[in-house]
């Protein structure tokens, strides 16, 4: 195992309307459920002693925890390197210096909502966030700690992707351009009025396209190094995507999972029952062995030649629609756009039901793109 | 700071250094800032090297640890002197050793 993701809260200080899985920050309910200060340390030793060398806190936000500052301290002390995924708002002078006497090894992950406040607290529905996350922003740079950043592409700042882009090529340790959220997933505690409100942030197919392909030789060259690792059929294996080999998550209540959009309970181990050890050698081979069992599933994305440039996944299914092998029929619709772009299918061709599909590939690798 | 080792010369590994042992190679990494080049924080060390770090406890001179590690491994005790001198001087530039 050689990272583990930590979500040690899902309460966060935003109420992003996008968010997947935010819960307010003072939700008395999720606080107390949360593994305390001992459960994650005790989680952290057990990681380091089987190999892990990175460790991703996240949330929420993870700067909500009071006892942030003990375990990043615990964690660099035991020989981990830190990432960090937060929104910035709750950096203060005090943790600022802290990154700065004691690195993180990894550069902090910062997602900004917007380029102004109008727009940014328009996603965030938190008045002021915008000033604080510019606040913690310029106490990294103050004291030169590396971070990236990268943007949620929503309706409220879709026309300030110049202005952000701009920012953050002025940003010392951004040496290529921002990664966007643009197809966002939904909640894995499939919240009916949340989900509402994340499928309206949903682009289309085709403007979602617009956006990849507006470095067309970028991404030309992103795809063909996906495609040449990845594209192929998936089969009735559901976790082909690699989730849980080399790298696991841990939900902020103690349930281990190999990514931390699951939600059903067969698919998570609860740490504070069982051991990191016996999740990895026992029960994460078992999961990884399941098969699809939708005939939708079977007749399509297990013969789609298109992974590698779908999203579809188990923990999508499930947000999606409560279980792990149905096909999501938004993810599809964007795979299959990228793919007429590429021209690997025609326009209402349906992928899985291509014959030769390697040649097709081929063809794709060796093209030359003129537009 | 010393940036050169002396066969003379005591020294232990900095406490502000995990030492740590994944799938086979063992590995340095810097705690507080000050420590190592940032821009390759990580330090791999080989068998050798890991044994010399082993000794660096603050009770033996360089010397000693050569003369230990002579017993210990073949090669000729030059190579390991010359190999124990350039470790620690590493070591010394980065901070790592004290």
């Amino acid at each position: 195992m050689n990272k583990l993701d930590i979500e040690i809260t899902e309460r966060c200080n935003n109420n992003c309307i996008h968010c997947h899985v935010n819960l307010p920050a003072a939700d008395p309910v999720a606080r107390k459920r949360e593994l305390s200060t001992d459960d994650l340390k005790n989680i952290l030793k057990e990681a380091v002693s089987l190999g892990c060398l990175t460790v991703r806190f996240t949330g929420g936000e993870p700067f909500l925890r009071e006892d942030f500052a003990e375990l990043y301290v615990f964690s660099r002390k035991l020989g981990l390197r830190v990432l960090i995924c937060t929104n910035a708002t709750l950096i203060t002078e005090r943790l600022a210096n802290l990154f700065s006497q004691i690195p993180p090894l990894e550069e902090i992950e910062i997602t900004v909502y917007g380029m102004r406040g109008s727009s940014y607290e328009t996603i965030t529905h938190n008045p002021g966030s915008f000033q604080a996350a510019w606040q913690g922003i310029n106490l990294l740079l103050k004291y030169k700690i590396p971070f990236g950043v990268k943007q949620a592409l929503l309706p409220p700042n879709r026309n300030e992707m110049e202005e952000f882009e701009n920012w953050a090529a002025t940003i010392p340790w951004m040496h290529k351009p921002p990664q966007y959220s643009i197809f966002y997933q939904l909640r894995r505690d499939r919240d009916k009025r949340k989900n509402a409100r994340i499928r309206k942030c949903r682009v289309s197919a085709q403007e979602g396209l617009r956006i990849l392909t507006r470095r067309k030789d970028a991404y030309i060259k992103e795809m063909r190094e996906f495609c040449s690792k990845f594209i192929r059929p998936r089969g009735n294996i559901l976790f082909s995507c690699g989730a849980g080999a080399g790298s696991v998550c841990v939900d902020a209540y103690g349930f281990l999972k190999p990514c931390m959009m699951l939600g059903p309970k067969d698919c998570i181990y609860d740490l504070r029952k069982g051991s990191l050890t016996d999740a990895l050698e026992n029960f994460f081979p078992k999961l990884r062995q399941i098969k699809a069992k939708d005939i939708d599933y079977l007749s399509r994305c297990a013969r789609c030649f298109l992974k590698g440039l779908c999203q579809q996944c188990p923990a999508k299914s499930w947000s999606e629609h409560g279980r792990l092998d149905k096909p999501v029929a938004y993810y599809c619709e964007i795979a299959h756009a990228q793919a007429v772009y590429l021209g690997l299918i025609q326009k209402d061709e349906k992928a899985w039901e291509v014959k030769g599909w390697q040649e097709r590939v081929s063809k794709f690798m060796r093209a030359k793109f003129r537009r | 700071m010393e940036k050169k080792a002396h066969l003379d010369r005591v020294y232990k590994v900095s406490d502000d250094v995990v030492a740590r042992e994944i799938q086979g190679e063992f590995i340095l990494i810097p705690v507080t800032s000050g420590i190592a080049d940032m821009e390759d924080e990580i330090f791999a060390l080989n068998e050798t090297g890991k044994a010399i770090w082993h000794r660096l406890d603050g009770t033996r001179t360089l010397k000693e640890v050569v003369e230990d590690l002579s017993l210990e491994f073949s090669g000729s005790t030059e190579n390991i002197r010359n190999d124990a001198l350039g470790l620690v001087g590493e070591l010394l530039k980065r901070k790592m050793v004290v």
